[in-house]
């Protein structure tokens, strides 16, 4: 009973003042919003839509984005340019839903859909986190700097014929009788 | 039967089949592409290579294509082999070589063949790194896309196009690396069933155009067992729905109706469902002229009780393109008394006239696979191709299936396509037409003849005679004629099981009688053979068994002021009568209210207009022409994107107007309930109860899945709207669900399927897994039940009074010839079908043009009692001299053998 009562004592002690000397140490934490926060560059946050080299929009309308994601918060419509380019006519993300897992961005062939180190999206009202198109295009490749979809793709696009994508032969002459 | 040896397993199997199908229909997993079900094999792709053993002792084997070896007995195989397997990898690499990197932008993507095959055999990675063949792209017309770069020559599309739907304009040019599948210049693909090369193609090649380029992934769309509306032969189909429209028509699987193929009316027909100016809200109209306001449901229903209810007499006017459930809920709302088919009086006679040869003729109604099965036919008065395309294809089946009779005299097994094809030549089953106009069959036809209508049933007449001399003889036919009859008769009774087809393109009474007297003639000389009848619409045979008055009787009465009000249901008058007359009809009326999903002339005199479900909308029955009562359930429910609409099917909408007509309180209405009504008051009808699956049905304690599991975006399709997610919208009416949630796939077979898919089958192939085997029935029973069926009983033969035709000095009897791409009511203001459809012109024959000194592309009018028509002269159509044909869809009021008089348009000269 007496040990029990001096080992308490003692341990009781020996916290406080480690407590005491804690006050002395290096804070670890982040004076957020006041400091900025490092991000590593593969952190998964906010979704963008990025253009290719040539500043053309990246994004096919494929809709593998909308099929990977687990939580379906992906919606989009498929359009086409005059020049012959898919493209999303409505790209839409619910935020509110979004569980950042990147899947949308592992499956997309193009890699227009990408993952950015930014979480700064809180909203008061939750209606606020339905992003449109407008909201998720930028202006950048984003982390893959030199991907041109089109440039593989077999579909002519205007100023791209056939045959003129990588690794593509002059479209066959079907009138000529050489073997 | 046979058995055959798969991977030391034994199966029982159909011995004719050849191994590949074999293997299919017992649920075995086997990469092919040149192959297909409808088209046979012919080896082209080196896909579906098996190792093949002599015997039990055989441990070596060797690779053989299963499409092109006998399922015989004793068969031992192995699909599992690993030099099997291995040759497989390597065929889809090769496969793949030129294969472009298209995927993502690629309108096949998601429901592939190739991505299919190439998953299921494994090959995953590119090892080549060369260059790729590319390939100059055609314009294919306003339904079908080509790119021709994607293509793995499997030479299914020109199988498909040139040997089973008889086009000519689409081939393979080139060989080798050189080989192209296209047209010979840019141009639209002039065959009817051109669409379904989409489905066709094992790649993406031909893909569907979609309707403002909206494409939408097969994954994507919410799909719903439905019935095709654009004619009455009731092709099964699955629209599929994404955002609010439909997006895509796919064939649906049904073993005795369509099969593998639908006509392009039905596959791209559905653009009227989508039209921005469709009514969504309840309209109302103070007076004639005034200014529409749109009303809540209960403000509606409450104006529209209160004028019907002060009315002496309403009036309701069924639809032929309306459901059963809706024209009965119609005729119960204002009485059987009051009550009209909404056709003309032609239409209503040749409707019964119909009706009562499938009672009487001992020749029962064929299904469309019943069709083909036929080896002689005779078409009285129709133009299968232009009325019913879908029968048209069946038709042409029938005449080529002496193909396989003469194969299968020489041991050739009937699925050896190219070898079949090469013996047969041009050998094929007797086809006789008689019809106004050159038809699109004339080419396999042994005997096709221009002829006016009422020469039409004289001959159909000389042959019954021909054939039992009971008959009644057709007097003073002239003698070449009469030969020809002759050599008919003649064909028919040569035939183990002839067909007559007719139906009532021409409005003639006296054709059907004469395909009757033909129909009862082989009856009498005990031939099993069919009495196909076409009719113009979807529920055209439906509404007929539900019996009521035509348009006329309704004018009648109306202008005879024993009537003033009128109920129009899904019904474009205008369109159907002639305008003047309908005008002063209307005019006279107090309440006119109208149910359609359609803009049309008489929804802008409505007093009340009730918006109602098309059938993308909305469940219901039909029956079709071969009295095949079918349901097509809703696709997508409208308020889910536009919560505004308040869309209802017309059969609620009735239902409930019918309460607030009685001041009674009624609850809602269910799909089960309407449709058990019908058939309580219509004996005839009592087996649509039977039709389709009831509202209560589950599987496995599930609803059915109307979308594909891996439907996208159901947390962000609406969130525009609220981000909050309400419910999604729930179906009484039927048993599938608005939602991924619910039972889909083959593993416990429905008889109503949403969609194809099967684990690794994405694609239209996925059906393989549902028929009991390749090509069959579903296992799950086909959809449908059959109403009609001959009555025992003597019956006469019928007195045909038709007079030969003479032709008049200056006066030329009309023909309103059908036409498939702008003929029918609501597919025409599909804005494809528009594109599609050529441009109207009156048709003379070549003959009479030339005797009037005109050219083609001349500008005509025809002048008749119902008004002026002012077209380009045409002379394409082959017309039988002494007519004029008029396009049908033009004009209301004009009909087949009247009578009228052609004019240079602008000039006063008569020709």
């Amino acid at each position: 009973m007496l040990m029990w009562l001096i080992k308490g004592t003692v341990s009781q002690l020996r916290t406080l003042y480690m407590i005491f000397l804690h006050g002395f140490r290096r804070r670890e934490t982040v004076q957020y919003p006041e400091e900025a926060v490092y991000l590593p560059p593969r952190y998964r946050g906010r979704i963008v839509l990025t253009r290719d080299p040539d500043g053309e929009e990246r994004c096919v309308a494929c809709n593998l984005c909308a099929v990977a994601c687990p939580v379906d918060c992906i919606a989009l419509q498929k359009g086409e340019k005059d020049d012959g380019r898919w493209y999303p006519e409505t790209f839409r993300i619910n935020f509110s839903r979004c569980i950042y897992c990147g899947m949308c961005e592992e499956a997309c062939p193009t890699s227009a859909i990408q993952l950015t180190p930014d979480f700064e999206m809180s909203e008061y009202r939750r209606q606020e986190l339905v992003y449109e198109k407008a909201d998720l295009l930028i202006d950048g490749p984003g982390k893959d700097h030199d991907y041109h979809f089109y440039k593989v793709a077999g579909l002519a696009i205007a100023g791209k014929g056939k045959g003129q994508a990588s690794d593509e032969r002059d479209p066959v002459d079907v009138r000529t009788l050489l073997p | 039967m046979a058995t055959i040896h798969v991977d030391g397993q034994a199966y029982r199997v159909d011995g004719d089949d050849n191994l590949l199908a074999a293997c299919l229909s017992l649920g075995l997993d086997l990469p092919y592409f040149c192959w297909h079900p409808a088209l046979g094999s012919v080896g082209a792709c080196r896909q579906c290579a098996v190792k093949q053993y002599r015997d039990a002792d055989d441990d070596q084997g060797s690779l053989v294509m299963a499409c092109m070896t006998p399922a015989a007995d004793g068969t031992r195989l192995s699909i599992d082999d690993a030099e099997a397997r291995a040759f497989r990898r390597g065929v889809i690499e090769w496969l793949m070589l030129n294969h472009p990197h298209d995927c993502p932008v690629c309108e096949e993507g998601g429901h592939c063949h190739l991505q299919d095959m190439t998953v299921m055999t494994g090959h995953a990675r590119r090892r080549y790194r060369f260059t790729k063949r590319t390939h100059r792209n055609q314009d294919l017309g306003p339904f079908l896309g080509h790119e021709m770069n994607r293509c793995i020559t499997c030479y299914r599309c020109v199988r498909f196009y040139r040997d089973h739907a008889g086009g000519e304009d689409l081939g393979a040019f080139g060989a080798g690396d050189n080989i192209y599948f296209g047209r010979h210049r840019d141009g639209v693909l002039e065959s009817p069933f051109a669409g379904n090369l989409s489905e066709v193609c094992p790649t993406g090649v031909f893909t569907d155009r979609p309707p403002d380029d909206h494409y939408t992934r097969k994954w994507d769309l919410q799909f719903a067992p439905s019935v095709c509306h654009q004619c009455a032969v009731g092709c099964n189909i699955s629209p599929g729905e994404r955002y609010g429209e439909l997006r895509r028509v796919e064939n649906r699987y049904h073993g005795e109706v369509n099969r593998f193929f639908l006509c392009d009316r039905g596959r791209y027909g559905y653009g009227y469902v989508n039209r921005d100016d469709r009514p969504r809200l309840p309209e109302w109209r103070e007076a004639p002229g005034a200014a529409t306001v749109t009303l809540e449901v209960d403000a509606a229903l409450d104006r529209a009780g209160d004028r019907l209810r002060s009315a002496r007499r309403v009036i309701g006017i069924g639809s032929p393109r309306a459901s059963l459930e809706s024209n009965h809920r119609l005729r119960e709302l204002v009485g059987a008394e009051h009550f009209s088919l909404g056709v003309t009086a032609v239409e209503a006679a040749c409707l019964a006239t119909m009706a009562r040869l499938q009672r009487e003729c001992g020749l029962p109604s064929p299904s469309l696979r019943e069709i083909e099965a036929h080896d002689a036919v005779l078409v009285l008065g129709e133009d299968p191709l232009q009325s019913a395309a879908r029968l048209g294809l069946s038709l042409r089946q029938a005449v080529l299936g002496r193909r396989e009779a003469l194969a299968a005299e020489r041991g050739i097994p009937a699925w050896n396509a190219e070898a079949v094809k090469t013996l047969a030549q041009d050998r094929r089953h007797p086809l006789f037409i008689a019809y106004p106009a050159a038809t699109g069959l004339d080419a396999i036809a042994a005997g096709h003849w221009a002829l006016a209508p009422d020469d039409i049933a004289r001959l159909g007449a000389a042959v019954a005679h021909a054939l039992d001399p009971a008959a009644p003889a057709v007097a003073t036919l002239d003698p070449s004629l009469a030969a020809e009859a002759r050599r008919i008769a003649a064909a028919l009774l040569a035939a183990e099981r002839p067909l007559v087809v007719s139906g009532d393109a021409l409005g003639s009474t006296a054709v059907l009688e004469a395909a009757g007297n033909v129909a009862r003639a082989l009856a009498r000389r005990a031939r099993p053979g069919g009495l196909g009848l076409i009719r113009a619409e979807t529920n055209s045979t439906g509404v007929a068994m539900l019996g009521g008055e035509p348009l006329e009787w309704a004018l009648d009465e109306i202008e005879a002021g024993r009537a003033d009000a009128l109920v129009v249901l899904e019904n474009d008058l205008h369109a159907r009568l002639p305008g003047e007359r309908l005008e002063r009809a209307l005019d006279a009326l107090t309440t006119l209210v109208v149910l359609d999903h359609q803009r049309t002339a008489v929804w802008a005199r409505a007093g009340i207009g009730l918006p109602a479900a098309s059938f993308a909308e909305g469940d219901g029955t039909l029956v079709s022409l071969e009295g095949r009562a079918q349901r097509f359930f809703q696709v997508f429910e409208p308020r889910v994107l536009r919560p505004e609409s308040r869309i209802r099917e017309s059969w609620r909408w009735l239902h409930a107007l019918q309460g607030t007509l009685q001041r009674r309180r009624v609850g809602d209405t269910r799909l089960d309930a309407e449709t058990r009504d019908c058939a309580r008051h219509h004996p005839a009808l009592s087996a649509i109860v039977e039709a389709a699956d009831h509202a209560d049905h589950r599987v496995q304690g599930l609803r059915q899945a109307r979308a594909p599991h891996r439907y996208s975006g159901r947390t962000a399709l609406r969130a525009h709207l609220a981000v909050g997610e309400p419910r999604p919208p729930q179906d009484p009416d039927s048993p599938f669900a608005f939602s991924m949630e619910g039972y889909a796939g083959p593993g416990r077979p429905q008889r109503e399927n949403a969609f194809a898919w099967a684990p690794g089958w994405n694609s239209p192939q996925a059906w393989n897994k549902f028929t009991d085997e390749v090509g069959g029935h579903l296992r799950g029973g086909d959809p449908g039940r059959r109403l009609l069926g001959p009555v025992p009983g003597g019956y006469a033969y019928a007195r045909i009074v038709a007079e030969g035709f003479v032709r008049r000095d200056g006066e030329w009897q009309l023909v309103v010839l059908p036409r498939l791409f702008g003929g029918e009511e609501t597919s025409r203001r599909a804005p494809m079908i528009a594109a599609r459809a050529a441009a109207p012109a009156l048709q003379l024959a070549a003959a009479d043009a030339a005797r009037l000194g005109l050219a083609e592309g001349d500008r005509l009018a025809l002048v008749t009692p119902v008004g002026r028509l002012s077209l380009p002269l045409s002379c394409s159509a082959g017309l039988a001299p002494g007519l004029v044909g008029v396009p049908a869809g033009l004009v209301p009021g004009l009909a087949t053998g009247q009578w009228g008089r052609l004019e240079p348009a602008g000039e006063g000269r008569r020709p």
